[in-house]
């Protein structure tokens, strides 16, 4: 059977299991809804968590961007794994404490206002609890931020493997989601996230250990790495960085090169490590088990199943780096491999030959290899029939196309390539290299839904039920859940078919944002007893605020990077909610002392989530909604 | 029976719960710290010098693409260990405390 029949196949069969999991799992209530009950085991909570951490970005791009990257990729490794240590530790077993619905619905009762205003307007209500509003609206951003690029992820899949238009793609993708997201709430949500997890792994895992067996002879590609290479016996690394500086590349394993000094390294890492702590569809996640002590335990299998992705990412990147070098450089026509010429239809990797006609891959003015990037069929004709112009004249006519490339940021490989191409590096079946793309898929899907379902849980629970409407019917609310999620599902799906430009700019935005508000905010919630309102709100805004405008002016604005004196090129607005997350502590701990403490019942509250388990009643959600 | 001695010794349990968790987290987040930010990525360039012991890995390129994550699994796992002993045996204690309480 050839790909695609097999990539049909597959798809097929997966959608069909998802769709399967969201029938047994349909649920009838607004806790079921919200956080599947409260009764996922640990370990299966675990894998939904690894399936939903895990979007279209980390498996289809991330190998790509470290296998370019090399050293400095360590920041998106470490930064995104490191971030569950934080959530694990300082808050995830108390939230489950805590047993409420939402990320704002802590931040909104453990930071109340004093309750001796009118409530019965809706104005009223905003003012009885501006944190809750404030934070609606930083779960609901970062939220739709990240589901746009999402969406975008399934289109994509779906017009590389099956020959369908991303806009058709983006479409079917949107129904799948819609179905099982409407019917089965969280509930369906976390069991197809599950079984998302194993698709996604095997597919990830399959082509990798192949691959290491056939550089190096090692099953376990993770060691792999660090393995000596079967032809000449040279550890991989050492070859690899050796190459990498004969071709003018800076050298795979040094650490800060390029403008990844040390400051910027470090402010990136943090800055991810504390927003991955801080984003609601993650945190989230630990609301749905049974006890604080199964979250303990959750976030281990979190993180033991994402590790299992993360630890073989920089194996894929370099046994992918080492291959691409090895076998492009100096290939005439005839000898380039299969995979190229199958992906250099898609525009994904390109040769200009200078009129030698043998490949040259290099850093210097020599290199040879390109990709499409936003250009246009016409555009991308005629840089090709202007180039071989050039070459054929001489240089007389025409316009040498390599210039032209470099000149608009399109040297080397799309790095997409590397996780979509390597089954074929490797000679792998073709139903492997379908299983990729099923595996593309459920990573894009799985984080999808995770996220449509925070969206839905804040406008429907803290806007509509806590804000708008208090004395709103159990099935009413159910009924506007669904709804949210129709609606989001559509302008999500609206942001994959119209992608905004700034899509891939503003994920920075998500993480910093998350950073600079839910975290710091949250632990001080948690681990202090005396901070009150208005210095956490204080906080939050100043946070939001400094990374907002640092990342707006220098991304969209052309601001110059600021470099406070420190940092030679100036900081990386990746790492600005490292800074913006330093300024919230600051500003939240300085105005505390001259501040009101909070009233007695926040104190109780703090305690109650500090206690173990079974000492006191498990709060009422629907009482407990009293303001 | 609610008697102020009882009240102190279940404050004082809770109390000596926290500060076991609290000292238990700052253990756990040095070693988070040392590992990932100092090993990974500020003694990085020092450490490349060694190589991760028979294999191929220069030691600070090891640390940030996994050693790093690793540590970041064990920490998660011995917090989960321990905290969930610590719990187990504190609600015992409280339990207790009721028992006598209530004779």
């Amino acid at each position: 059977m050839s790909v695609q029949t097999w990539t049909f196949l597959f798809v097929g069969l997966s959608f069909s299991l998802y769709l399967g999991i969201a029938w047994i799992c349909r649920v009838r209530d607004t806790k079921g809804f919200y956080v599947a009950g409260g009764g996922v085991p640990a370990a299966a909570n675990g894998m939904a968590t690894a399936a939903d951490w895990m979007s279209a970005a980390s498996y289809i791009s991330m190998a790509g961007l470290i296998s370019t990257m090399g050293y400095a990729g360590g920041v998106y490794l470490m930064g995104w794994t490191g971030g569950f240590v934080l959530l694990a530790l300082l808050l995830a077993p108390y939230l489950r404490k805590f047993g409420r619905y939402t990320v704002p619905d802590f931040v909104g009762d453990r930071f109340p206002v004093r309750k001796d205003r009118d409530t019965d307007t809706l104005w009223g209500r905003i003012a009885n609890n501006p944190a809750r509003v404030i934070a609606v609206f930083c779960a609901l951003f970062v939220s739709f931020t990240y589901v746009a690029g999402q969406m975008r992820g399934v289109g994509v899949v779906f017009s590389r493997f099956l020959e369908v238009d991303v806009n058709t793609g983006v479409v079917i993708g949107m129904v799948i989601v819609f179905v099982y997201a409407t019917l089965g709430g969280m509930k369906g949500i976390t069991w197809t996230q599950v079984a998302q997890y194993w698709v996604l792994i095997t597919a990830f895992l399959v082509p990798a250990i192949a691959i290491s067996i056939k550089l190096t002879g090692n099953p376990i590609p993770q060691a792999g790495l660090g393995d000596r290479l079967l032809e000449g016996g040279l550890p991989l690394l050492e070859k690899l960085d050796q190459i990498q500086r004969d071709l003018g590349f800076s050298s795979y394993t040094e650490p800060f090169t390029g403008g990844w000094d040390k400051a910027n390294v470090f402010l990136v890492a943090l800055a991810l490590m504390t927003g991955t702590a801080g984003l609601p569809h993650v945190i989230v996640r630990f609301y749905t088990v049974k006890s604080p002590s199964a979250a303990r335990w959750s976030g281990f299998y979190a993180l033991f199943f994402i590790a299992l992705l993360y630890l073989t990412a920089p194996a894929i990147s370099v046994f992918a780096r080492y291959y691409m070098l090895e076998t492009l450089n100096g290939a005439t026509e005839q000898k380039l491999p299969q995979w190229f010429k199958s992906w250099e239809q898609t525009g994904l990797i390109l040769w200009l030959d200078d009129g030698d006609g043998r490949v040259r891959y290099s850093a210097g003015e020599d290199n040879e290899i390109f990709r499409r990037g936003n250009l246009g069929e016409a555009e991308l004709r005629r840089v090709f029939t202007q180039h071989q112009l050039h070459v054929d004249t001489e240089g007389a006519r025409g316009e040498d196309g390599r210039a032209k490339l470099r000149e608009i940021g399109l040297t080397g490989p799309d790095r997409d390539i590397i996780v979509l191409a390597t089954p074929e590096m490797a000679n792998l079946a073709s139903w492997i290299i379908a299983l990729v793309a099923a595996g593309g898929l459920a990573a894009a899907l799985s984080t999808a839904s995770g996220l449509l379902l925070v969206i839905s849980s804040s406008v429907a629970h803290d806007l509509y039920y806590r804000t708008l409407a208090p004395g709103a019917s159990e099935r009413m609310r159910l009924l506007v859940g669904r709804g949210v999620i129709g609606i989001a599902v559509v302008v999500a799906g609206l942001f994959g078919i119209y992608p905004p430009g700034f899509v891939s700019q503003v994920v920075a935005f998500a993480f910093g944002l998350a950073a600079a508000s839910f975290f710091p905010t949250i632990v001080l919630g948690i681990f202090s007893r005396r901070v009150g309102t208005i210095p956490a709100i204080c906080g939050m805004v100043t946070g939001i605020g400094f990374t907002a405008f640092y990342i707006i002016s220098t991304v969209f604005f052309d601001m110059d990077l600021w470099t406070f004196g420190l940092v030679e090129n100036g900081i990386n607005p990746q790492g600005i909610g490292a800074i913006g997350m330093v300024l919230n502590f600051a500003v939240t701990l300085i105005l505390t002392p001259i501040t009101r403490r909070p009233h007695e019942e926040v104190v109780a509250l703090v305690d109650s989530v500090r206690e173990p388990e079974g000492l006191s009643p498990a709060p009422d959600i629907d009482v407990a909604a009293e303001h | 029976m609610n008697t102020p001695n009882k009240q102190q010794l279940l404050q004082d349990s809770l109390n000596r719960y926290w500060k076991s968790n609290l000292r238990l987290m700052a253990v756990l987040l040095v070693i988070w710290a040392c590992v990932g930010l100092g090993c990974g990525i500020l003694f990085a360039d020092w450490l490349n010098q060694y190589h991760l012991f028979g294999t191929g890995y220069p030691l600070g390129f090891w640390f940030a693409q996994q050693g790093a994550i690793l540590t970041f699994v064990a920490l998660i796992l011995v917090y989960a260990v321990v905290m969930n002993r610590l719990e187990a045996k504190h609600r015992r204690e409280i339990a207790k405390l009721a028992e006598e309480g209530a004779r």
